[in-house]
């Protein structure tokens, strides 16, 4: 099944075509209405009319997470804030959220892609959905929320947290898809396990995203589960999940692409990179209203294939991730960077900027330790005071990075120092096959 | 009239004790008496040292974290209920005792160390209750 077969599986000229036309009503409006977009086009000696085609998108300016944080908060937005109907945000690197905001017609194109999406994996309106995605500022459960509505599941909003309670509404109600993280679908099988419903669940299809996991870890769940489970892929700058999904035949993403438009390119040079390689997947939003980005660097290392899938499908196919360009760490589907850490520490009087961030997968659940060095002027003779301090600390983390944070004191010097650049991560959990 | 004491943070693992004794050893500084207060991860030992100003620099110098607090240091009869009358005492005061212990003891009588919530306070009520509070130098010395 294919929920929308003219773009999904529109030809390549004709795409382009669409794609052209997008494009320049794109650069036009945001020439026009963001001051941002118009002074660094003026400034590369670009106007609206250079822009004759979808081809001409490499002489655009790129977009960063940077350039989103210092508009913070509807800086980059092309509408007045009366033609916004919804606002979401994501974790940035020093502690001001990201923030991201949609129109009305922002929102339709959005549940328009997970419906898509959702259809790729064999979901159809005759389903009962679970979306245990967090619901809030958090794109993952309002964005697979409105596209299984759009469908016409019917969708139960779960969010995340009590995972007994959930289990027992999937075997009562008869749930046959859900929607959440990959690694707490481990663990919701672990807990399928220990309560011994398995058999007695309808449960049959499996959409994970938010955070990255490997093939391998993608096998697992269908064999413990017997259930297909497929990638979705998304991101709020972009959108949110939705942007890219793998249909039943595995072989990659297939990116959303009348609605995003999607480049590699490499990540030092910036130039663009022939299907196959490697490189930075680069989005441009087509048909975005609320906040139009032009070239959003995701820093998310991939290659693409435009050529049509076994499924019938024509839009280009990304392939799981690579890797990241930068230093950003996805835990428990929540964007942490180092410097976040870094920032709150030095906040706290006393506690040296010296740390180790420690990232794992217990249970199938994604953990962080954070490892701080303690010098004389911070510990006290006293256990009471310590354990203050240690609670100090994680609570000082958990509000700057939005998860549950392990901190654990150790001696100075402990912690390993390198020249020029010092080691704050070891990343336990294996995310790349 | 307050004895400095050593505290010294340490990991919860194998070695780390050794260490800090090593240095101390090494540099020849007695230690007179210790407690170890430990948690799964870490802990915290405090020691009445033949040198305490020269313990902590060495430590420091060898990348430990060590400081000097002051803590009381009160002399007692070898003999039933002498705890009780020092517990009572500071209970009457209103002064809490954080932790204490055994500064030395022989048959004849006994020390103890003692962090108050309120040192001197502590120590006020140590001497009005006719308590004979040990000599810093005499400590260190023992």
């Amino acid at each position: 099944m294919i929920w929308n077969e003219a773009r999904e599986c529109m030809s390549r000229d004709e795409m382009a075509n669409m794609q052209g036309a997008r494009l320049k009503k794109l650069v036009a409006n945001v020439y026009h209405n963001v001051e941002f977009y118009r002074k660094k086009m003026q400034a590369m000696g670009l106007e609206p009319g250079d822009i004759k085609g979808i081809e001409d998108i490499t002489k655009l300016p790129f977009t960063t997470k940077n350039d989103l944080r210092d508009n913070y908060p509807f800086g980059l937005l092309a509408v007045p804030n009366s033609q916004i109907v919804r606002v979401h945000a994501s974790s940035g690197t020093t502690g001001k959220a990201t923030v991201v905001a949609y129109t009305r017609r922002d929102i339709e194109a959005w549940q328009e892609c997970v419906a898509r999406d959702l259809v790729m994996c064999g979901i159809t309106k005759e389903d009962m959905i679970q979306v245990a995605y967090g619901y809030g500022l958090f794109t993952g459960g309002l964005g697979l929320h409105y596209g299984a509505e759009n469908l016409g599941c019917m969708t139960v909003p779960m969010s995340t947290g009590n995972t007994k309670r959930l289990v027992t509404m999937m075997e009562d109600f008869g749930v046959t898809a859900i929607a959440c993280t990959p690694s707490y679908l481990l663990h919701i099988a672990e807990v399928i396990e220990e309560m011994g419903v398995k058999d007695r669940l309808k449960l049959k299809t499996a959409i994970c995203g938010a955070e990255p996991w490997t093939e391998k870890m993608r096998l697992q769940i269908e064999e413990k589960l017997g259930i297909n489970a497929h990638d979705i892929y998304g991101l709020s700058e972009v959108c949110g999940p939705g942007v890219a999904c793998d249909c039943g035949f595995h072989k990659g993403l297939h990116v959303q692409e009348d609605h995003f438009y999607a480049e590699i390119v490499n990540k030092e040079t910036l130039d663009p990179m022939a299907d196959g390689e490697v490189g930075e997947l680069v989005f441009t939003t087509l048909t975005k209203e609320g906040l139009p980005l032009l070239r959003y660097r995701t820093k998310d290392l991939t290659s693409i294939d435009h050529s049509p899938c076994e499924c019938g499908r024509t839009t280009p196919r990304i392939s799981k991730f690579k890797g990241r360009s930068d230093d950003m760490l996805i835990i428990r589907g929540v964007n942490v960077f180092p410097s976040q850490v870094e920032t709150a520490l030095l906040e706290i009087e006393g506690v040296s900027p010296h740390y180790l961030m420690i990232v794992d997968r217990v249970n199938n659940l994604d953990t962080l330790e954070v490892q701080v060095e303690v010098d004389e002027s911070l510990f006290s003779d006293e256990i009471k005071e310590m354990e203050n301090l240690t609670k100090k600390i994680s609570a000082a983390l958990q509000s700057a990075l939005l998860i549950a944070v392990k901190v654990k004191l150790v001696e100075p010097r402990t912690l390993e120092r390198f020249e020029g650049k010092s080691k704050h991560v070891i990343d336990k959990r294996v995310l790349v096959d | 009239m307050y004895l400095k004491q050593l505290i010294v943070f340490l990991e919860n693992r194998e070695g780390r004790l050794d260490n800090i004794t090593d240095i101390l050893a090494k540099n020849d500084i007695n230690i007179v008496c210790l407690s170890l207060a430990d948690t799964s991860e870490y802990g915290v030992i405090r020691m009445i040292v033949s040198d305490p100003e020269k313990a902590k620099e060495v430590l420091k110098a060898e990348g430990c974290s060590a400081r000097l607090n002051d803590v009381l240091a009160i002399n007692m009869e070898q003999k039933a209920g002498s705890l009780n009358k020092l517990t009572k005492t500071m209970t009457k005061a209103n002064i809490n005792i954080e932790y204490m212990y055994t500064l030395n003891s022989s048959k004849n009588a006994g020390s103890m160390v003692l962090k108050c919530s309120d040192i001197e306070k502590g120590y006020a009520a140590a001497k009005e209750a006719g308590f004979d509070l040990v000599d810093p130098d005499t400590a260190y010395n023992m």
